[in-house]
């Protein structure tokens, strides 16, 4: 066991660090446009979007431990994010990388890196949540097209996305459910594409319906063979890494609930000092110490080579466990005052606590977690 | 970076399972668990004979003069079959001699520690159940040949077995340690048995028993003490872990071959979700674990945290888990031939043992707030 890290990933460290120094002065205002365009353009030139991807297509061919260093030092600093096209970095880049034709990689990977615009993920539908592969949007082949008939839904960004990575089924008849699906790549502005907004708990709308009817695609658009989808889907999902990011934004948000608990009276005391509240919040730290040496232990696994199992879905689990105990303490520690809109702080804690179903609910529920972790760790039966 | 255990770590942990599987499998430790003493002593001969009784003791007295990462892998392989022996006790014994004695008295102790001639066992918690250092309050007064101690240890790990005691007293706003023969005048050691039959606790009374001043150890600082503390605390998580893991791997095992409903019960969701949920819970105490055992090796001033909250953590997974594998196991949970009450009885001991969830919860928060 050894924590400590080579000279060259050393000098990385070092290096991000000035970087950020150099162009994240404390107190700059991370929102304004002139910021971040200047920003995105300076992370570009080091190659830190798609900084994993292979140095071919215009990624930064970063080792493991590279983009580990990366995205703690980001992290830690609060800095934006690398690159402002979420899912086409995330995993329809990846996908494309991965199945896509020298084509489609020149068409879309250096629009991905640039964030020229936004991808969308239309894989759920209304009959299928987190049983995904028996989606059942209709696709038929006809000469040179696709013909799309169907509906998507929990289709995060879709009213600003440009593109949409498509589920659909192209063989009703395979043996199995998870043949007969295929991956198509379709342009949001296609005649017969509509948008509708769900409006969610908190009173937004980050998510949409899409409705396909009778949308052409080119097969030329079509991602890996026909029939391939799943597997094209489930390899591009694995290129979620550890879970590092996440440990330090977990990690920034308890000292938000420490302050929290100083301001906050309990019993005509700060919070802070009551034993109930200090026990709640040192489990969090302990969860989140678990998740952060539970990456580790994968990342050593990864760095030696060897195949990472549902390690994953565990910190999936504590995540989501985190994500609604948040928001729970932090309401309970306003008192009375927790269900007011905008008294404390602006009202962000109350946004908080209704937010966390985007998090624990996307990507896969708890519950299927707990399948996983069940069935592919311990070896239980499947259901 | 590298957050795994090397070739050498692999192989300690191989011989040790396959010594345990051949020489203690759980009829054994049924057996042993029945007698008086609770444990073999021609095992506990060949222990020592293999090494592990010098494990983390210095090369210098006779030990291999490894480290707790090397302990954990034992302790845990320790805890899965539960094996019954004064292992853990004599073990946390001479490490409070090694971290507080001056070299003298390394050598006059630690080598029949080492081989297993001699047990030694830490003698802290009295009855106040206070594990902080303000719980000890055992008087040590001075006197001319050194100093005079009068008091009550309970809770005295592996107390049965032991030749030698390491005291904890008081003296004034110091807290020292001392190394007390069994066979002293004025110590008498009570055994008071446990539900869990394969852990063996003792009351040990001194009553004007008198220490020569050589036997005081060197150094008892604060820093020194709490380390020693540190340490033990990590070493009960080890074995605790290695305990939950083999509970957990007995309910699956039940749960896949047990069928109701025309279906192995493992396949039913009330089945597997709280398994899943210890699984969760006692890898990531797991994690933090193996952090603070590379820490403690390492003298990393994160080391206090991360002991405190592994302890806390298992503190609280463990009993889940061993009421969850006697739950899931149904009614022959609930009887004396399955095994799943020897882990739920084990974690009984193991919660409180060098302070209970609660207790490391608050000094871990304390620490945060240095």
């Amino acid at each position: 066991m050894d924590f400590h890290l080579t000279p060259e990933e050393e000098a990385f460290r070092s290096e991000v660090r000035a970087f950020l120094d150099e162009n994240l002065a404390p107190g700059v205002n991370k929102n304004d446009p002139k910021f971040l365009a200047e920003w995105n353009r300076k992370v570009r030139e080091k190659r830190w979007v798609g900084f994993s991807w292979p140095k071919e297509v215009g990624g930064g061919g970063a080792t493991i431990m590279e983009q580990v260093i990366l995205k703690e030092e980001m992290s830690k600093r609060k800095a934006p994010a690398l690159g402002t096209c979420f899912m086409g970095l995330a995993w329809v880049g990846p996908a494309i990388i991965q199945y896509g034709t020298e084509a489609q990689k020149q068409r879309f990977i250096p629009d991905i890196l640039d964030g020229k615009y936004q991808w969308c993920t239309g894989y759920s539908e209304p009959g299928s949540g987190s049983d995904l592969a028996s989606l059942q949007c209709k696709c038929v082949r006809e000469g040179d097209e696709y013909v799309v008939n169907g509906q998507k839904i929990w289709t995060s960004i879709a009213m600003w996305s440009k593109w949409i990575i498509l589920l659909v089924r192209t063989d009703p008849n395979a043996a199995s459910k998870h043949d007969g699906i295929t991956c198509l790549l379709v342009p949001m502005n296609t005649p017969g594409v509509t948008v509708r907004p769900i409006r969610n708990m908190s009173g937004g709308a980050m998510f949409a319906e899409v409705f396909f009817d009778n949308v052409r695609v080119p097969v030329e658009n079509r991602l890996g063979e026909e029939g391939q989808g799943w597997q094209v889907t489930v390899s591009a999902l694995q290129h979620e890494r550890s879970s590092i990011a996440e440990v330090e934004g977990l990690k920034r948000k308890l000292e938000e609930l420490k302050e929290l608990a100083r301001k906050s009276r309990k019993n005509g005391r700060p919070a802070l000092e009551d034993d109930g509240i200090r026990r709640r919040i040192a489990r969090f730290e302990a969860k989140i110490e678990g998740m952060r040496f539970n990456g580790m232990r994968a990342l050593t696994k990864q760095l030696r080579g060897e195949p990472l199992g549902a390690e994953t879905s565990i910190n999936k689990l504590l995540r989501a466990e985190l994500e609604v105990a948040f928001g729970e303490i932090a309401l309970e520690m306003q008192g009375s005052a927790g269900h007011l809109a905008k008294e404390v702080d602006g009202g962000r804690w109350q946004n908080f606590a209704l937010s966390w179903p985007e998090v624990v609910i996307g990507g896969g529920t708890p519950n299927i977690q707990k399948n996983i972790i069940a069935e592919r760790v311990l070896g239980l039966p499947k259901d | 970076m590298n957050f795994g255990f090397t070739e050498e770590q692999e192989l300690l942990r191989q011989e040790v399972r396959k010594f345990l599987d051949a020489h203690c499998p759980m009829e054994q430790v049924r057996k042993l668990m029945e007698t008086p003493d609770g444990f073999s002593r021609e095992l506990w001969k060949q222990i020592g004979e293999l090494g592990w009784l010098g494990l983390t003791v210095p090369e210098a007295q006779g030990g291999a003069g490894l480290g707790w990462v090397d302990l954990v892998v034992v302790l845990e392989e320790m805890g899965r079959t539960l094996f019954p022996s004064p292992f853990l006790g004599a073990t946390i014994g001479a490490a409070a001699i090694r971290e507080a004695g001056s070299d003298a008295q390394k050598s006059r102790w630690l080598p029949a520690l080492a081989d297993g001639s001699a047990i030694a066992s830490l003698a802290w918690l009295e009855p106040s159940d206070r594990i902080d250092l303000a719980g000890v309050e055992l008087a040590g007064k001075p006197s001319d040949k050194g100093v005079t101690l009068s008091g009550v240890k309970v809770q005295v790990l592996d107390a049965p077995a032991a030749d030698l005691f390491v005291v904890a007293f008081r003296d004034g706003s110091a807290v020292k340690l001392a190394v007390v023969e069994r066979s002293a005048a004025g110590v008498t050691v009570e055994a008071t048995p446990s539900i869990d039959q394969t852990r063996r606790v003792g009351r040990v009374r001194f009553e004007n028993v008198v220490v020569a001043a050589d036997a005081v150890l060197a150094d008892a600082s604060e820093a020194t003490t709490t380390r020693i503390l540190d340490l033990a605390t990590a070493a009960v998580t080890a074995e605790s872990l290695g305990a939950a893991e083999a509970a957990i791997r007995l309910t699956v095992r039940y749960a896949n071959e047990r069928l109701q409903f025309g279906s192995p019960i493992g396949r039913f969701q009330g089945v597997k979700h709280p398994l899943a949920e210890a699984f969760v819970d006692v890898e990531s105490a797991k994690s933090i674990l193996y952090y603070a055992a590379w820490a403690l090796d390492e003298r990393d001033a994160d080391a206090s945290r991360a002991v405190s909250l592994a302890k806390a953590y298992m503190s609280e997974a463990f009993p889940r888990v061993g009421i969850d594998a006697v739950q899931l196991h149904g009614g022959v949970g609930f009887t004396w031939e399955y095994d799943p009450h020897l882990y739920l009885k084990r974690s009984k001991w193991a919660r409180p043992a060098f302070g209970d969830a609660d207790f490391h919860y608050d000094r871990a928060i304390a620490i945060g707030e240095k």
